[in-house]
């Protein structure tokens, strides 16, 4: 079986380990009572995983776009196609429009991002009562859906894995190219 | 004032009271020369705080304060200006953040409700006119310190604008105690921002 390019394994799974962590940060410092420096210190890092999520899917939606991903074992279904490739297309909107959803939140809060606390990214929109709450529960439900999303891919990795067993999580994986 | 000239006026001389009579009615025509406070408009004016967290600036508005001015651009040396801030008022845009800030780490509202700045000196600086130098004490949680900032002032459809930015270090006043002394997380240079609007 054909594998992924390198690079594109590469970018999975470092996207896949950001958004592990910004979900996970996420969720914990929105649960900090008051005002901490731990929680201002979790929002600034959380928000620097999320434009480094955006930049990498930028580099992933170009290489995929000039790299074919490797096709699927002949004893996949037609359904089974059209629910991975939805997934995957699910997913891929996701890290783009999560990210782009949380900045505009925090432009909207009248907290700017300064990428690693060095770089000012750009301020797009002034601050906005109106939108803030709006934007929160975008940023919420986006990430409710990439949950979802989530599951569903790791569920269909591992049936494929331990029920087909047809290796068609070996082409996410780097190995010997004996498949 | 104006009402005070005219009722001394009234047992005064007659050659005196129509001096003073004419002295009020120049009061009023022109209330810039007299030497009365300007009258604030609240609504166009602001007083905030611009401060970094992690680097981000940020800026927060005191909702409440008055300013009260006295400049007369012929004496400017008698000039004086008085700035009272309900620190209460602080808008950080988060109702959550906002009761944070008035907690005793922070600026001890209950203890300490207003920040003031007093004036002792307003000196036009050389050059164009318009800009000066202001210095005073700022009183913020209960400690005063001698401070000194750049002030411009520009007329705008008849009325005075006053700008100024005056830095300060939050920890010189004990703004955020314990964990919050910790500058890398909120730096110790906070920047205060007035723009009165008056006339």
């Amino acid at each position: 079986m054909q594998r992924y390019t390198k690079t594109a394994m590469l970018l999975h799974w470092l996207v896949a380990l950001l958004i592990i962590g910004g979900f996970a940060l996420g969720v914990t410092m929105v649960d900090i009572p008051g005002l901490t420096p731990t929680k201002l210190r979790y929002f600034s890092w959380h928000k620097w995983i999320g434009i480094t999520v955006f930049g990498l899917a930028c580099i992933r939606a170009l290489w995929r776009l000039s790299h074919p991903a490797p096709p699927y074992p002949a004893s996949m279904h037609g359904w089974q196609h059209a629910a991975a490739s939805t997934v995957h297309g699910l997913l891929y909107f996701l890290i783009f429009v999560i990210p782009i959803s949380g900045y505009f939140y925090s432009l909207a809060a009248g907290v700017p991002v300064v990428y690693l606390g060095v770089l000012p990214m750009p301020v797009l929109i002034d601050p906005n009562p109106e939108w803030k709450p709006i934007l929160k529960q975008v940023h919420y439900w986006l990430n409710v859906t990439l949950l979802a999303g989530f599951c569903l891919h790791v569920a269909g990795a591992l049936k494929h894995q331990f029920i087909d067993r047809d290796g068609v999580l070996q082409r996410m994986l780097p190995g010997r190219n004996h498949l | 004032m104006n009402n005070h000239l005219l009722s001394a006026s009234i047992v005064t001389t007659k050659p005196v009271r129509t001096v003073l009579i004419g002295l009020a009615a120049l009061a009023l025509v022109l209330p810039g020369i007299a030497d009365a406070v300007l009258k604030t408009d609240p609504a166009a004016s602001s007083v905030s705080a611009t401060f970094k967290q992690l680097n981000v600036p940020v800026e927060a508005k005191f909702r409440k304060f008055t300013a009260q001015i006295d400049y007369d651009a012929g004496k400017a040396a008698a000039a004086k200006a008085v700035v009272e801030i309900d620190v209460s008022s602080f808008d950080l845009g988060d109702p959550d953040y906002n009761k944070e800030v008035l907690k005793k780490e922070w600026f001890n509202a209950a203890q300490f409700p207003k920040a003031i700045f007093v004036s002792t000196a307003i000196v036009p600086m050389p050059g164009p006119a318009g800009r000066m130098t202001v210095s005073g004490k700022l009183t913020i949680k209960g400690k005063t310190t001698d401070v000194s900032f750049p002030l411009t002032l520009k007329q705008d459809a008849g009325r005075q604008v006053f700008d100024g930015a005056l830095p300060i270090k939050r920890l010189i006043y004990g703004i955020g105690e314990g964990e919050w002394k910790d500058t890398s997380v909120v730096a110790d240079e906070v920047i205060i921002r007035f723009h009165v609007v008056a006339s």
